[in-house]
């Protein structure tokens, strides 16, 4: 069962229009990446899925139900800009949060005690927001992001406001959650975050969806045919109707490292028995793009596109 | 609903819990007392000094006979059978306030009467003296052209207009307007009062909520509109805490700071003095007369207090203070999600809280002058004004469907703003950076769902 199905999701203001027939997939429990520009429309996806604005049209079924207000208590939500009452004691904030999300009393206080010996922060209980420190708030907002133990876990931005050691602390958690059976929306710039975490990604580019699906497979699709080979001796003669030599580095004496791409979909097998009658070949491996490249040139087309279609009709 | 209950608890326990809410819940009740305790204090020696001075008289003339039996209110005269310059010395000796020497005169030019005095008097005092003296004067004029002594006195009438209120139904009433204005004019502004300090603080809550940006996790457990309902009706119920709070403590402090100055509180007062009537009787006759003359009035004042239905107004004040609160409540909600300082909500808390301003000027200017016209009827029935000005008015006797239009109309009306608010509020409190005007909130309330 998914987790979240969105089908044609969108949302129009006045002036433009925040989201365009988005539709989303997101498996249950894993690790979903929502990925985008600024002002793609991430933010009003997530608010729409938490409810917190309508949608124009569109469905949202959540664990095989439509979107209902009932809902909002299965979904813990961190929005990128964090906040908390200022003047509120720790232990009163996350009671207080927690009941919202309808939580009893007893059960809340239970919970939150375990949370605190967690981050090992017991001791934080009388103390007032505004006496914590930035990452000390953050941890807390975690916390209360967690408490109600929802299946849907949003967070925007999660570890903006950690140090390492408090972000790894983090991850560690959250790791933790999806072992539990929580699926988790990622909302986040940070490539190397998706590339340790996400199992599936989405990305979000002027209020469409331009791309979709499971990490290995999205990076299969955006594969280059590229190759790095390590090997001795740096001539060799490829004929060029069928590879392109891109670049070639010196590791040390005497061993190379020659990027090479191939034309007409040559696979990688081919390459290795052309290679090893050429030169002595030490490793071999598919140089698959990263997340971080495929999103900006995804992203960049995407406004090459707008330039162009501006210039034609100008 | 039961998410609501946990915003009301909340709102309503951060602001009671504070020191701020201590101090003021015990500082003004402390502060009123004070106020009329120094009032008391101020008005007593205003008394004492008020006491009648003696004016010793040598009347050579004979003929102004000014002793003991001419004594006013603001004089005592004290005949010195002597001459002038033995009188002087007599008048030397005391601390009195004056030595008035009266030649043989011609009453028709009565001239050479001469006030000794040792300080200077005031010229109030001295047109005082003069008009007793020329009244004296006249009374003699009038003797002799022999006018009776028996004429003379009737001439002076003392006329007390009695009120009554004369009803639909024929039946008579007295009414005291008084007591009246001074209950529509402290009602009234109590409610203006009320209403501006708490919808201010609804309106802080609402920034705070916005800049500190907690409210976008609230708002993903709860509705905008409910988050904004729990806030006002949480610090409705911190109000009405504290108003509480203040009226017993203000009656009991009252009660202590009266009894300190031998007075009583007004009701317990004209009681005893009722009672102390019966009493009275061995009491010599000019005293006892001007006791019942006092008596009767009282006895009247405290008749016409007990015909003001309190229960009523008690229960129409109620009603009006919380529609009032709830119906402007609303609206600051709407400012504070729209602006991100108190600052910015300056140019919106104006317009807004205009027609409370005219209720409250109303209430001066036409409702306690004649609380039956037809501004005073407007003013009472619509929503914006009718908080302040049907409160002022209640006591005055309001036709029973005059009221209920009244009340309907209040509570059409806070639920008019309360839905315009939410509409406003749920944009506004998800909205930072944006420049707001009149304009824009238009467009924040025509946003569908």
């Amino acid at each position: 069962m998914e987790a979240l199905l969105a089908t044609n999701v969108s949302k129009r203001y006045a002036q433009h229009t925040a989201l365009d027939k988005v539709s989303i997939t997101i498996p249950e429990k894993t690790i979903f990446g929502l990925l985008g520009p600024n002002g793609a429309g991430k933010t009003t996806l997530i608010r729409i899925i938490n409810q917190i604005i309508n949608r124009d049209e569109g469905e949202i079924i959540i664990f095989g139900e439509k979107l209902k207000p009932g809902h909002v208590e299965q979904i813990g939500y961190l929005p990128e800009e964090r906040g908390l009452y200022k003047k509120m004691k720790v232990g009163d904030q996350l009671l207080y949060l927690a009941q919202l999300k309808g939580l009893s009393r007893k059960e809340a206080l239970a919970r939150i005690k375990v949370w605190l010996e967690k981050f090992e922060i017991k001791d934080w209980w009388n103390k007032k927001v505004e006496d914590l420190s930035k990452g000390m708030a953050q941890k807390v907002q975690f916390i209360s992001t967690v408490l109600h133990e929802p299946k849907l876990i949003i967070l925007d931005e999660p570890f903006s406001g950690f140090d390492p050691v408090n972000a790894q602390l983090v991850t560690e958690k959250i790791l933790e959650l999806k072992a539990n059976g929580s699926t988790i929306i990622f909302s986040t710039h940070r490539m190397e975050t998706v590339e340790s975490l996400c199992d599936h990604i989405a990305l979000i580019n002027k209020s469409k969806k331009i791309l979709e699906g499971a990490k290995k497979q999205v990076k299969e699709q955006y594969r280059s045919n590229t190759f790095i080979v390590e090997h001795r001796g740096n001539q060799f003669a490829l004929p060029a109707e069928k590879y392109e030599l891109k670049k070639q580095v010196i590791i040390e004496d005497g061993l190379h490292a020659s990027t090479i791409q191939t034309k007409g979909g040559i696979k990688g097998n081919q390459l290795i028995r052309e290679l090893i009658d050429l030169t002595e070949v030490f490793s071999f491996q598919e140089q698959l793009p990263s997340m971080a490249d495929i999103f900006v040139s995804l992203v960049k087309n995407e406004g090459n596109e707008v330039i162009k279609k501006h210039l034609q009709e100008a | 609903m039961n998410k609501v209950w946990l915003i009301i608890q909340r709102e309503f326990l951060i602001r009671v819990k504070k020191k701020s809410f201590l101090i003021a819940t015990i500082v003004v009740p402390l502060i009123i007392p004070a106020v009329i305790g120094g009032l008391i204090y101020i008005m007593m020696k205003e008394a004492e000094s008020a006491k009648a001075d003696t004016v010793m008289v040598v009347d050579e003339s004979g003929q102004f006979s000014l002793d003991s039996t001419k004594n006013t209110k603001r004089f005592h005269f004290v005949a010195l059978p002597m001459k002038l310059e033995q009188a002087k010395k007599t008048y030397n000796e005391t601390k009195d306030f004056a030595l008035l020497y009266v030649p043989v005169f011609d009453l028709n030019r009565p001239e050479g009467l001469v006030i000794y005095t040792q300080e200077n008097p005031s010229i109030e005092k001295i047109s005082d003296l003069e008009s007793i003296l020329e009244e004296r004067v006249r009374d003699l004029k009038l003797q002799e052209f022999k006018i009776d002594k028996e004429v003379l006195k009737n001439l002076k009438t003392s006329i007390n207009l009695k009120q009554i209120n004369l009803t639909d139904t024929g039946e008579e009433k007295s009414s005291n307007s008084g007591i009246l204005y001074g209950m529509g004019f402290a009602l009234g502004i109590m409610i203006y009062i009320f209403v501006l300090v708490y919808g201010i603080q609804i309106m802080q809550g609402v920034i705070d909520e916005k800049t500190s940006k907690v409210v976008e996790v609230i708002v993903s457990s709860v509705k905008p509109f409910q988050l904004m309902l729990g806030k006002i009706v949480g610090i409705a119920a911190v109000g009405v805490l504290q108003f509480l709070i203040w009226i017993v403590l203000i009656s009991f402090l009252s009660t202590g700071v009266l009894g300190y100055f031998g007075l009583k509180m007004p009701q317990k007062q004209m009681m005893e003095e009722v009672s102390k009537k019966i009493k009275d009787e061995d009491v010599k006759q000019v005293v006892q007369q001007q006791q019942v003359q006092s008596n009767v009035k009282i006895n009247e004042l405290l008749k016409n207090a007990s015909e003001i239905p309190f229960a009523k107004i008690a229960f129409v004040f109620v009603f009006y203070f919380l529609g009032g609160y709830l119906l402007y409540g609303a609206l600051f909600a709407a400012v504070g999600s729209a602006v991100e300082s108190m600052q910015e909500s300056q140019q919106f808390q104006f317009p807004i809280t205009l027609p409370l301003l005219i209720g409250y000027l109303g209430l001066f200017m036409f409702i306690l002058r004649d609380p039956h016209g037809s501004v005073s009827f407007w003013l009472s029935i619509i929503p914006f004004t009718s908080p302040v000005a049907m409160v002022g008015r209640i006591a005055f006797d309001v036709p029973g469907w005059q009221l209920a239009l009244s009340m309907l109309m209040l509570v059409g009306g806070f639920i008019f703003t309360t839905w315009i608010a939410g509409r406003i509020y749920r944009v506004g409190i998800l909205m930072t950076g944006t420049k707001v005007n009149w304009k824009v909130m238009v467009k924040w309330f025509m946003l569908r769902e």
